[in-house]
């Protein structure tokens, strides 16, 4: 299990990252954590001839607050987003999911970037993202293009970050007041990727009615999924134990889930329903307590 | 011709300067080309935790970073985790509480145990073995490693500064 | 004068690999050494018509590649312990047989060069249908693996102890069920390694490897080699990333490189990786069960009855069928039955070749037994705690001989039993789950009461032959355990044992410091202990190596032996220079002194010093120098009778677990909420590394029972391929226990002890499965396959629903 041979570029900047991916054609591939590339490398199922190095390039490395958004560079260590204070305040889901990623050795490489462009099906930062309507600057020579996750997010293992460009920051609006969020997920071992996760987050009104929900499900089809139907069944509820029955009933219809040997398809369907379920009985006692 | 790198680092203090192709493994780095053979290679692919090193003060897979990578770093392994001889209190935890038997996952077990104990001196039980639940170890059952851990923040504690 | 046996001596071993100073095989650098990567066949199974190297000549680095045309050139089949025409080479020769069998060894400079080469070899396949499943392999008109063979069902014997007939005919009750094991294996950190050497001169192959024998695979890989038994050289190093069993399967691997190292004429060293060692190294047997208890009404069992088919992959690889015999003599577990039917069928698949791994043919045994047994407790209502008390081989009948030879030389099984109960307060358990399964909730209590075997008589294998077969004139017998340690002390009076045992962390050099500091009375910091193995230098048999728990009961008693006849020399010496007579010596703090006159004495140092710088002042006749070895072996290792009895072990410990469990019913997730785990095993000579023993294995067994397994789909497409797949349980999935002891010394050995090293992983699955199925009671479901993934035991909730809710539909 060794990697096969390839070309190393150390991009400083973004710009010089661009130009080595300009330079090698399709040949390159960004470098960023090594968390899911390097082993793929190691059992080499993917050969890029080039890859672009990414570490050094300081300027994709931040968390800010600014116009309600929570903005984080793509070279962002998930350890560092889990260990923001900002994040905590400002999305405190966010600060939540990232420690179900793997272990401590991986986030301290693994990058919020990375995860994202990886595209596995079962990453918390796409669960987040695609709950959360994350914005995505994609960078490409001389140009940068905005995408939501429904854009961004294509299929399994593949995002709209096109050959020749670089995702350099991922924006999260920050929670709303009066909300609660919920974050659960169902793994064989501790640290394994999700067999199913759910986020949820809701806000309430004065009167304590549901004035807006978001719910989503990750591990139960091609890419993490928004689940309208239950989002629908929420707003306007008092949140009592019917209402999240009805929500969370409205799970096993909108997802698509395989088989495989840690769940067949109708576990995954119905663990999709349960954890949602949890995740907003968390939320809504969340939002009761505020 | 195969593309070469220069690569120049600091591995337990000593300063190293190796020209390695770019696709050489931090882990083999450190065990062929640098001959510690301390840090050993358990699965290859991140799971298994017997490679973990530190990288500039962090725990990292080696096996999941290139040799070119640690360029201008400072990388511990476990052949400098004792100072002067003297065993580090955690190596010397293991030690007394059995908390290793073939050896192979404890050097990486170590390396974790230390970012646990530096983040939190005084972890629970469960916040051990959630932190040392990267590395894997096929042969004491993890109780004595628990043991050791909490035996050696104990120890860590007292210790002046 | 301090004694050492008995207490928690910290480990001499340690400091060495708490520093990064450890000696593993990969640790090793010769000069002009080169290394190998395999290419795999991606094939459950298919003939290879051509394979085409030259491309893979050209590429950077790459100094030859080893075909299946040179291995059946240059080697011969292994030997197998059933003989017959099948034909196994280290890499496949003209057909593949699973998912990741070898079909060409590239060497190369590096690793990662000769990884470059492989996709540039060119093999033509041609496929053929593949079976994985043992039932399906045993029918008329499955794929043929070896067509030679004609079948693939490799060893069947339909074995008799008692009459069962005459049991089941007098039943009360009869119960039986269909049980499933699954093919997992306790990985060891360290993969399989090997560098081999070749020396035409005097035509010597030297294999260094974590390999833990030789065993009888030092013979099996003379005969493969061609080559005379004293030109095969192993070397085993001081440290072993672990090995559980999985090891001693790794000649194949030997073999291979030896060949690959003959043919280059450079120093090759393969390295298996982690992808290598889940495809295709070993593993443990998958097995199914057809088994039925007859009992009286009283819970009393009357006999076993049951139908077993291992599944030992594409080859039986030696030492198989020994899942299936290794148990002969312990095969009614810890109960006074008398009767048992046993139709074993050994059978070969499309999957990767299995062999010992921790708890071999133990863990299968007792998930069978002691689930049946538990079927048994439910059909006459009876606690499951009581029926094993009904049927436990009381304490006043042992040493007890089994119906199938087995001679259990030491025990208190009530008392362990008891202990588990007390210590886990079994009566308010049992109230708490009444209480529980009130509010809905699946809580569940699991026992299991086994005997642990230790030191395997070579002589349980030919079982595998009828005793027609094995009384043949031609027939070669095989017994015994042996084992040899060897003492000396050099001319200025040190202290050093040789052991033979190449442990993989199991202590082996600490608590031979502590027999011998005991038996001289001297400190252990004053012996050194060297282990490792060299088959040129080191005394050695065909039993030795490790495996079968042998160390403290043979290990133990060979290096006390050797020490003593090393003492003896010593106080005949002594008693010569003291003028004094030897019974009137004592030792005492490292000197030999005259008894009651504590000023006439000799340090033991002095006297060796004397026997190796004063060889005229010997007594007369005696030889020079202070040097013994001992072989241990235990009288009762013998052939099996013409009835198929053989004590297949030397020593029989005994293990109690209990086990309270509570499943989440939405999920299937299961909590440990208590394990408590008692042992039997004789004298404890180290407790810290007897706990460290019983940790460990409990984790093997738990990783059985909830999360391990070598899958294949039916196709024969291998699915568990990396660590992500495969999943070894974690710090956080594994629980505390709660351990007792209960020590009953053995006869058999010198210090009383016995084994204990595969403990838990015989125990563990079959104690967590009646926990679960105990749980699950209220929905009447039947728990009889492992490992119980969440989603397993999700789908066992859903089946159960499913048939209550129809049931009550036919009702209303
Ligand atoms: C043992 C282990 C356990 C894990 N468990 C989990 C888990 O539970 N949940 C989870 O979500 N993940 C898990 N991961 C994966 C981990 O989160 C990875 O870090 C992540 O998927 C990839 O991020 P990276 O920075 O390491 O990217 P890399 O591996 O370097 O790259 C991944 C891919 O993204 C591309 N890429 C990276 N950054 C950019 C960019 N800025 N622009 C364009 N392309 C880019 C690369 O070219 C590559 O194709 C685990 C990994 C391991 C080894």
């Amino acid at each position: 299990m060794k990697p096969p041979v390839f070309k190393y570029r150390r991009a400083g900047t973004v710009e010089e990252a661009l130009s080595a991916l300009a330079e090698y054609g399709g040949e390159a591939k960004i470098l960023a954590g090594g968390q899911s590339l390097v082993p793929m490398m190691n059992f080499r199922l993917v050969r890029p001839a080039v890859l672009v190095d990414i570490n050094p390039v300081q300027e994709l490395d931040y968390i800010r607050v600014e116009d309600g958004w929570l903005r984080v560079g793509a070279r962002t260590r998930q350890r560092s987003l889990e260990k923001s204070a900002e994040v905590r305040q400002s999305c405190p889901l966010l600060a939540e999911a990232v420690k179900w990623i793997g272990h401590p050795q991986i986030r301290n490489r693994g990058t919020v970037g990375g995860s994202l462009v990886h595209g596995d099906p079962s990453a918390e930062l796409i669960l987040v993202a695609m709950l959360l309507d994350a914005q995505f600057i994609i960078q490409g020579k001389g140009k940068s293009r905005t995408a939501g996750p429904g854009d961004f997010f294509k299929d399994f293992l593949t995002t709209a970050v096109n050959e020749d460009e670089i995702l350099a920051e991922v924006s999260y609006p920050m929670a709303p007041p009066r909300s609660g969020y919920g974050f659960r997920e169902l793994c064989i071992r501790h640290g394994d990727f999700a067999i199913v996760a759910a986020a949820v987050q809701l806000t309430v009104d004065e009167r304590g009615r549901c004035s807006e929900a978001w719910v989503a499900v990750a591990g139960a089809g091609p890419k993490p999924l928004r689940i309208r139907g239950a989002e629908e069944a929420l707003v306007g509820s008092d949140g009592s134990s019917r209402v999240l029955d009805a929500a969370a009933a409205r799970v096993p219809e909108e997802v698509d889930p395989i088989s495989d040997l840690k769940g067949s398809e109708a576990y995954r369907r119905e663990m999709a329903r349960v954890f949602v379920r949890r995740a907003l009985e968390d939320a809504w006692s969340m939002v009761k307590e505020r | 011709m195969r593309d070469v790198v220069t690569v120049r680092l600091r591995v337990n203090g000593v300063q190293y300067e190796r020209v390695v192709e770019p696709r050489l493994l931090l882990s083999d780095f450190l065990r062929e080309s640098l001959g510690l053979t301390g840090t050993h290679v358990g699965c290859e692919h991140g799971i298994c935790g017997c490679c973990t090193v530190m990288v500039d003060g962090l725990t990292v897979r080696s096996c999941l970073m290139f040799a070119v990578q640690s360029d201008g770093a400072e990388v511990k392994t476990i052949e400098g985790l004792a100072e002067e001889g003297k065993l580090h209190p955690l190596q010397d935890a293991f030690g007394e509480h059995h908390a290793l038997q073939c050896g192979f996952c404890t050097p990486g077990m170590l390396f974790t145990a230390l970012e646990v104990l530096r983040e939190n001196p005084r972890p629970t039980d469960r916040e051990i073995r959630e932190g040392i639940a990267g590395t894997i170890c096929r042969c004491t059952g993890y109780h004595h490693i628990v043991e050791a851990i909490k035996a050696a923040a104990q120890r860590m504690a007292q210790e002046p500064k | 004068m301090e004694r050492w046996v008995g207490k928690s001596v910290r480990r001499v071993e340690d400091k060495r690999l708490l520093t990064g100073k450890g000696q593993f095989v990969d640790d090793i650098k010769l000069s002009g050494m080169h290394h190998a990567a395999v290419l795999r066949s991606p094939y459950p199974h298919a003939i290879i018509k051509s394979v085409d190297t030259s491309e893979a000549l050209k590429m950077p680095g790459v100094r030859a590649v080893l075909t299946g045309e040179d291995v059946a050139r240059m080697s011969s089949p292994f030997l197998q312990a059933v003989e017959g025409p099948l034909e196994y080479y280290c890499i496949a020769v003209d057909r593949v047989r699973y998912v990741g069998e070898g079909v060409a060894v590239v060497v190369a400079e590096d690793r990662y060069l000769a990884e470059d080469a492989l996709p540039a070899i060119r093999v033509d396949y041609e496929a053929l249908p593949a079976v994985v499943d043992v039932e399906e392999a045993m029918q008329e008109g499955a794929p043929i693996l070896h067509p030679k063979v004609g079948t693939n069902i490799i060893n069947h014997r339909d074995l008799r102890y008692g009459d069962p007939d005459a049991a089941f005919a007098q039943a009360d009750v009869i119960v039986g069920a269909k049980f499933f094991f699954p093919k997992y294996s306790s990985t060891p950190m360290e993969n399989f390694a090997v560098i081999a050497e070749y020396e035409p001169i005097e035509d010597i192959i030297t294999i260094r490897s974590n390999f833990q024998g030789p065993f009888t695979m030092h013979p099996v890989s003379v005969a493969a080699l061609r080559i005379a038994e004293n030109r095969l050289r192993f070397i085993v190093p001081p440290d072993i990333g672990g090995a559980f069993g999985i090891k001693s399967s790794m000649f194949p691997q030997m073999v291979m490189t030896a060949l690959a190292a003959k043919k280059t004429g450079v120093p090759v060293k393969y390295l298996e990786d982690r992808a290598e060692h889940l495809m295709s190294s070993s593993s443990g047997t998958d097995r199914v069960t057809y088994i039925e208890v007859a009992a009286k009404k009283d819970g009393t069992i009357l006999g076993i009855r049951k139908k077993v088919m291992d599944n030992v992959g594409a080859y039986l690889r030696s030492p198989e069928p020994a899942c299936m015999y290794r148990s002969t003599g312990n095969q009614l577990g810890a109960y006074t039955t008398k009767n048992l039917a046993w139709d074993a069928y050994v059978v070969m698949t499309n999957k990767c070749p299995t062999g010992p791994n921790r708890g071999y043919g133990c863990q299968q045994l007792y998930f069978e037994m002691e689930r049946v047994v538990d079927l048994l407790a439910d059909r006459l209502k009876m606690d499951p705690a009581e029926i094993r008390r009904k049927n436990l081989i009381p304490k006043d009948q042992i040493p007890y001989t089994t119906p199938t030879g087995g001679i259990y030389d030491a025990g208190d099984y009530l008392a362990c039993l008891d202990m588990a109960l007390e210590k886990a307060d079994y009566q308010k358990l049992r109230q708490e789950q009444e209480k529980a399964r009130k509010e809905g909730r699946l809580f569940g209590i699991g026992l299991a009461t086994v005997v642990d075997p230790s030191v395997t008589n070579i002589a349980y294998i030919t079982v595998a032959y009828t005793p027609e077969m094995r009384a043949s004139e031609a027939f070669n017998p095989k017994s015994g355990s042996g084992e040899t340690a060897v003492v000396k002390m050099d001319p200025l009076g040190q202290v050093s044992v040789i052991i033979n045992t190449v442990p993989e962390g199991q202590g082996h050099e600490t608590v031979v410091k502590q027999i011998v500091a005991d038996e001289l009375s001297i400190s252990p910091d004053d012996v050194r202990v060297v282990s490792g193995m060299d088959t040129f230098t080191r005394f050695w048999s065909v039993t030795t190596g490790t495996y079968s728990s042998r160390f403290a009961s043979v290990g133990a008693s060979a290096v006390a032996m050797a020490t003593r006849t090393m003492k003896e020399k010593l106080f005949k010496i002594a008693a010569h220079r003291l003028e004094a007579r030897v019974d009137d010596l004592e030792l005492v703090n490292g000197a030999v002194q005259v008894k009651g006159a504590p000023e006439r004495k000799l340090s033991i140092r002095r006297i060796a010093g004397l026997a190796h710088w004063n060889q005229g002042a010997l007594p007369p006749g005696m030889e020079p120098g202070i040097h013994a070895s001992y072989t241990y072996n235990f009288p009762c290792s013998t052939s099996p009778d013409a009835d198929d009895r053989v004590d297949s072990s030397a020593t029989y410990s005994f293990i109690a677990d209990l086990a309270c469990v509570e499943i989440d019913p939405e999920t299937g997730q299961v909590e440990i909420k208590k394990y408590v785990t008692v042992h039997d095993c004789g004298k404890v000579i180290n407790p810290k590394i007897v706990e460290g023993q019983i940790y460990g294995s409990f984790v093997h067994g738990l990783g059985g029972a909830f999360y391990e397994e070598m899958a294949y789909d039916e196709s024969g497409q291998y699915l568990t391929g990396s660590f992500v797949n495969y999943m070894c349980p974690t710090a956080v999935e594994s629980p505390e226990l709660d351990i007792g002891h209960v020590e009953t010394p053995s006869p058999l050995t010198v210090l009383g002890s016995k084994g204990c090293g595969e403990s838990c992983t015989m125990s563990v699955p079959a104690c967590l499965a009646n926990a679960v199925a105990d749980a699950l009671k209220p929905l009447e479901v039947t728990v009889d396959r492992l490992p119980l993934r969440p989603g397993d035991i999700w789908q066992l909730i859903q089946s159960a629903r499913q048939n209550q809710a129809s049931k009550g539909e036919s009702r209303k």
